[in-house]
Parts: structure tokens; C-alpha cells; sequence
């Protein structure tokens, strides 16, 4: 138990290091949702190469964290109804562009700039996903 | 383009932030989630960890005139709580608690080379064109 929180703290501050890093040298907030969406709209049509960049370091760090065997089989072999998981991808797709964040770019980067904006967003979608647990949890 | 080459060492080292603290889990999102349940309170110091660093980096760097390798900073300075922002965390964690998986880790999770991740980002980018082309019809204000 002690060592998971350990893990989650460190990992916590390396993502702290990383958007501390974005900040420092891009200028930039390091907002998944919105790093994502600016792929696909058609807004920042000559602003996209570090976007697809970011997005492949993601997968990049995931590909090292699979070939090092870091994710368990358990985890890796964890599913969700498929009904389930394709209407959750669209409620978070939908609702991350709608509210401008997500869990990094509200709950991490704007909470550290004490950002009121962001810090009601983080409270609400956590209170959100408490109720869908309590709601829907038995069926997983 | 040194922006270019750093925006992909920033997703790298965030990935392993995300994949060490348990984020790509989404057992563990569920666990922190089901606070009236078998509430597993690991998560939190996720947050603790990522905001206890850039709490105290954020104006330092600020401090600077620009950012290293751009003219210009980019950071929102909105304030404003609008329906939109209230609405789409709403949905946004609904959909979290549901399937236990937010945008980056369901980005790391595709190297995890299983249909849930692949289904789940799938249907995210579905998410987010419905919204670009309703945006399109309607200009909703966000």
C-alpha cells in the first residue's frame, strides 16, 4: 500500500517535471484534451507538428513501459463492457473539448496556476466520476 | 522547431509520470473514484506530487520574459465559470468514472496494444469531432 502511494507520488512529480518543462520551454500548458483536439480542429491548422509530437512521446513512454513489463497482466488484461467504454470515450472527448480541460490541463496545470476557473472544473468532473461509480460500478 | 522536439520529450517523460503513479490503471481510477465504496485513496497523491512541483515552478518560470523557445507565452488566462465549463466537466467525468480512463493515459494505454484502449481513444476522437462539427452548425461558446 505504502509503495503504491510512493509510485503515485513520484510519477505525480514527474508530471509535474513535465509540464514544468512545456511551460519553461514552450510557453505552453500541458492540456491533453487540448493538445489532442488541435489535431482535429481545423483552428490550428499551422500549429500541429508539436502537437503530434507530444502525442507520440505518450505512446512512446507507453511502448517503454510495456516492453520493461511495467503494466502487470492483470492490468493489461483489466475490460470494460465494450457498450460501456465506447459511450464513456465519447462522454470524455465531448465533454474535455466542451469544458476546455482535463485532468491535466485543469487539475494539474491550472490548479497550480490558482486558476479558480480550472479548480471548479477538477472539483465537478471528480464529483462526476464519484457518481458514475456509485451508479454504475456493479456492472463492471 | 526545438519546440517541436521538446513538446516530444515532454510527452515521453509524462507518459512515465502517468504509467509510475498508476494513472494507466483503470482499476485504480475506478478504486479512487468509488469514494462510498472500496475507496482506494492512491490517486490523490498523484495530484499532490504534479501540483507540489508546479505550484512552486509555475512563477518562477513566469518570472521570465518568454518562454526558451518561443516569442511568446501561451498559457490561458481566462477566468470566467461559464455553462460550458460546468456542463463539460460534468460529461468529462462521467465518462471517467465510467470507463476509468481520461485523455492521456487512454493515449499511453494504445501501447498497451489491446481493443479496450484503441476502442476507448476511438470513440474520445468520435467525442471530440461531434463537438467540432456542432461547433461548426451552432459556434458554441465555450
Amino acid at each position: 500500500m505504502t509503495s503504491e502511494w510512493g509510485l503515485a507520488l513520484f510519477g505525480g512529480a514527474l508530471i509535474g517535471l513535465a509540464v514544468t518543462l512545456m511551460l519553461l520551454l514552450n510557453g505552453r500548458v500541458t492540456g491533453i484534451s487540448g493538445i489532442l483536439y488541435g489535431v482535429i480542429s481545423s483552428g490550428h491548422k499551422g500549429d500541429r507538428a508539436w502537437r503530434w509530437t507530444f502525442l507520440g512521446g505518450l505512446f512512446a513512454g507507453g511502448l517503454v513501459l510495456n516492453i520493461t513489463h511495467f503494466w502487470s497482466p492483470s492490468e493489461l488484461d483489466f475490460s470494460v463492457d465494450t457498450m460501456k467504454l465506447i459511450v464513456a470515450g465519447g462522454l470524455v472527448g465531448f465533454g474535455t473539448v466542451l469544458g476546455s480541460g482535463c485532468t491535466s490541463g485543469h487539475g494539474v496545470c491550472g490548479i497550480s496556476r490558482l486558476s479558480f476557473r480550472s479548480l471548479v472544473a477538477t472539483l465537478i468532473f471528480i464529483a462526476a466520476g464519484i457518481t458514475a461509480v456509485s451508479l454504475f460500478k456493479e456492472s463492471l | 522547431m526545438k519546440n517541436i522536439i521538446t513538446a516530444g520529450v515532454v510527452g515521453f517523460l509524462f507518459s512515465l509520470g502517468l504509467g509510475i503513479s498508476g494513472m494507466t490503471d483503470p482499476r485504480k481510477i475506478i478504486g479512487f473514484l468509488d469514494v462510498f465504496g472500496a475507496w482506494n485513496p492512491a490517486l490523490m497523491f498523484v495530484m499532490v506530487g504534479a501540483i507540489a512541483v508546479h505550484i512552486v515552478a509555475y512563477p518562477l518560470v513566469r518570472k521570465k520574459a518568454h518562454p526558451l523557445f518561443d516569442k511568446q507565452w501561451h498559457v490561458p488566462s481566462r477566468n470566467d465559470i461559464t455553462p460550458s465549463l460546468l456542463i463539460g466537466a460534468v460529461i468529462f467525468g462521467m465518462g471517467w468514472g465510467l470507463a476509468g480512463y481520461c485523455p492521456g493515459p487512454a493515449i499511453v494505454s494504445l501501447a498497451k496494444f489491446q481493443s479496450q484502449s484503441l476502442l476507448f481513444v476511438g470513440s474520445m476522437v468520435g467525442g471530440m469531432f461531434l463537438f467540432k462539427i456542432l461547433d461548426q452548425k451552432f459556434k458554441i461558446k465555450r
